[in-house]
């Protein structure tokens, strides 16, 4: 076991912005939507909308740095390991075994985590945020100006949005659990706080996917004990 | 020093974000204050009509007025005799009715029916004298009535069923020196009082505007911008801006809030934007009739009953008439919240002669609807009510309601609907069967006036409410936090007690495995077993 540096500065605030953001947004959604009411109407909408800008500039600067410090390989798909990782926390946990992945530097996320961060990623923050713009935009003229978005119904925008809502909110419960499921059970939010987390020694690895994220990753801050 | 840079735009954005949520007082609305001062300055006329030496004469009749007038402003009877005000009929076109004149002329309401075979008591709000008949004399610019929009002396009026004729005690010659600028008191003496009585058919115009407070009426108020009628109802060439849809069609020449207020009146875009589909007037005309109340429904069938052989009348609480012989029943309300309709400028009315075709006569339809890009979501003043129709001819009755004396068929002198009805449709050249019964109809009036002041307009949750809301009844579109898509939301409910549910048991096996297997026991002993020697030590 030894300490490693897994989680730079930018990713945990881009990790926990990203996650308070979210819940402010889906509190204040869903007072839109009708579903309570906490802080009025009127300031639940005025506060989605500022919280959506922030979203949208922090999603726009994380594109960024995922691109340019090659983080985006974290998330190649990949189906091997895929069915023991499954069978792992349905099944071989409960049994005192071990995980069936490794977590290193170089390949932060199981194969499971790749899959359902990827389509968190590609689908489900793609669908909330373009009907979310879309709705922002709605009807945005008047006599004298253009048309922005129109023609769609806002039914059906509102579904999208709610239904992405839905999805993440769901997201969230599962994810915050499955963080409990580590080394110990607050060991990955201790780690997704500090960027520090006891991972054990990255031995002889055969695993040839690893051997070629090597070569594309850039190399990372030097590991800290 | 990395760490410090993002500390420190961290703290940036998240003090400009408290700034802005927590900043309350707005800043001064420039927009405003300049339609203020534009509004504040009041014109001095160039003319003394006081000092005119050809006013300075007896008027026998007041048709000499008229004549007088026309010495100085010669060509002004033309402009006057091309309005509205003047022929009582607007040519319209009407989508699948084509082009034809409609007003006051041929257009039936749900108060006192219409004009027709009734002329001489609802000429008293003619700009002309004489119309005692339907085959008035439109071309004769003698009868042109200049004094009762022009008088400023306030001692003008016009007789009960004169025919238009002003009272006999007027001083005329007084009248024509003192003329002016129309006042309120000249607009308001037939609109605050149309339909026979004040405020008894718009609901938001009515005596109280001559003064009244900016809770009442932010424009008009005596302690606000005190506003005359002309300063939005502009009227170049005597051709009146704005225009009232109970008996107009067209979406032209319209008096709008837009017009001074622009597009953009508000600090906040989302406010704006809500113009796109919603006329000023839905949130700051929360209520109208706030001073007097305003005649909601009248019912023409239950006209005619008698005590002791005579008319009598019932007053409710307010001292308004609950029931008149002559009239029938009568609902009157006070402060209304108003219901709201689509509506894209253009309209018909139910004219003299056109068929029935639904339970509910229409006395006029606002056009417009959700997906119509010209439509907005307006308040209006809806009066409901039942009126005579002719059950084999499909078509309301024209009654003759008015008469001079007892045995002249008027209903109001002999309270016999056969005879009114037969009379009536005779005078205006309509064929009756005979049959009578009694139909509802509806008649829909925009409401316009008595702007609240803002911190009085509706706030969001007045509509954006799961129920109760003002648009409750106004379906068929998407409003954000009234309608919910059912089925996602209850799929979205499953979805998360499932998800839940899936965690807390997942959870509960690992807990009860962990202890099944002593794992929490064994660890436990580990630890002892390191820490026993120092115990034994100590």
């Amino acid at each position: 076991m030894s300490k490693v540096y897994i989680y730079k500065g930018f990713e945990r605030f881009w990790h926990w912005s990203q996650a308070l953001l979210i819940m402010f947004l889906a509190i204040t959604g869903f007072e839109v939507h009708g579903t309570f009411d906490i802080f009025g109407f009127e300031k639940a909408v005025a506060f989605h909308r500022t919280a959506s800008w922030l979203l949208l500039g922090l999603i726009v600067i994380s594109i960024f740095w995922h691109f340019t410090t090659g983080e985006w390989r974290q998330y190649i798909p990949t189906t091997k390991n895929l069915k023991e990782q499954l069978r792992y926390y349905l099944v071989d946990m409960f049994r005192g075994k071990k995980h069936p992945t490794k977590k290193t530097q170089l390949r932060k996320l199981n194969p499971l985590q790749r899959l359902v961060y990827l389509s968190f990623k590609l689908v489900l923050i793609p669908m909330t945020l373009i009907s979310g713009i879309m709705y922002m935009l709605y009807k945005s003229f008047d006599e004298n100006n253009i048309v922005i978005v129109e023609d769609y119904p806002l039914e059906s925008i509102a579904f999208w949005h709610t239904l992405g809502a839905i999805l993440l909110i769901v997201f969230l419960i599962v994810h915050v659990y499955m963080t409990t499921t580590g080394e110990t059970p607050t060991s990955n939010i201790k780690a997704m706080v500090t960027g520090y987390e006891d991972l054990e020694e990255d031995t002889k690895s055969s695993d040839k996917n690893e051997n070629e994220n090597k070569e594309k990753v850039n190399p990372i801050k030097k590991v800290k004990k | 020093m990395y760490k410090s840079i993002i500390i420190v735009i961290v703290i940036i954005i998240a003090t400009l974000v408290a700034v802005n949520i927590s900043h309350e007082d707005e800043p001064a609305n420039l927009k405003l204050e300049q339609l203020k001062q534009k509004y504040a300055f009041k014109a001095v006329p160039s003319v003394d009509h006081h000092k005119l030496g050809v006013l300075h004469k007896k008027f026998e009749t007041p048709q000499e007025v008229t004549e007088t007038c026309l010495t100085c402003h010669t060509e002004t009877h033309k402009e006057v005799m091309a309005s509205s005000h003047w022929n009582w009929d607007r040519l319209s076109y009407v989508k699948g009715k084509g082009v034809y004149a409609s007003g006051k002329k041929n257009v039936l309401n749900n108060f006192c029916i219409g004009a027709n075979s009734n002329e001489k008591s609802c000429a008293k709000c003619h700009i002309g004298f004489g119309m005692d008949s339907n085959h008035y004399d439109f071309s004769n610019a003698r009868n042109v009535d200049c004094m009762v929009c022009h008088d400023n002396s306030e001692e003008y009026f016009k007789g009960s069923s004169m025919a238009g004729y002003p009272d006999r005690t007027v001083n005329l010659e007084n009248v024509a020196q003192s003329v002016g600028l129309p006042t309120r008191n000249n607009c308001g003496s037939c609109h605050f009082f149309s339909g026979g009585g004040n405020n008894v058919k718009h609901g938001d115009l009515e005596v109280s505007q001559l003064s009244c407070d900016r809770e009442v009426d932010v424009h008009m108020a005596t302690n606000g911008m005190n506003m005359e009628c002309v300063a939005c109802h502009t009227a170049p060439n005597h051709q009146m801006k704005g225009k009232l849809y109970t008996v107009s069609t067209n979406n032209i020449n319209r008096a709008k809030c837009q017009d001074c207020h622009t597009t953009t009146p508000h600090f906040n875009d989302v406010l704006n934007r809500h113009g796109s589909k919603i006329a000023c007037q839905t949130c700051h005309i929360p209520e109208y009739a706030k001073v007097n109340s305003t005649k909601m429904s009248w019912n023409w069938s239950d006209a005619g009953k008698l005590k002791d052989g005579e008319p009598y009348s019932v007053e409710d609480s307010l001292g308004n008439h609950s029931y008149l012989s002559i009239k029938g029943s009568f609902d009157w309300q006070r402060n209304v919240k108003p219901e709201y309709v689509w509506f894209n400028g253009t309209a018909e009315q139910y004219r003299l002669g056109d068929s029935i075709t639904t339970d509910v006569v229409k006395m006029n339809t606002l056009h417009g609807s959700y997906n119509d890009r010209n439509s907005k979501i307006i308040p209006v003043k809806i009066h409901r009510g039942d009126q005579i129709y002719d059950t084999e001819y499909m078509r309301l009755i024209q009654p003759l309601l008015y008469g001079d004396k007892k045995g002249d068929s008027a209903y109001w002198n002999d309270f016999n609907w056969e005879t009114a009805a037969k009379k009536g449709m005779e005078i205006a050249g309509q064929p009756y069967s005979g049959k009578f019964d009694f139909i509802k109809t509806e008649s829909y009036w925009p409401l316009n006036h008595m702007v609240s002041p803002k911190d009085k307009a509706l706030s969001c949750v007045d509509c954006h409410t799961r129920t109760g809301g003002r648009l409750e009844n106004l379906t068929g579109f998407y409003l954000p936090g009234r309608d919910t898509n059912k089925t996602l939301d209850t799929v979205g409910k499953w979805l998360l007690i499932f998800a839940v549910f899936g965690v807390v048991s997942h959870a509960g096996l690992r807990i009860g495995q962990d202890i099944k297997n002593n794992r929490y026991k064994k660890q436990v002993i580990d630890h002892n077993k390191e820490e026993q020697p120092d115990r034994l030590d100590s």
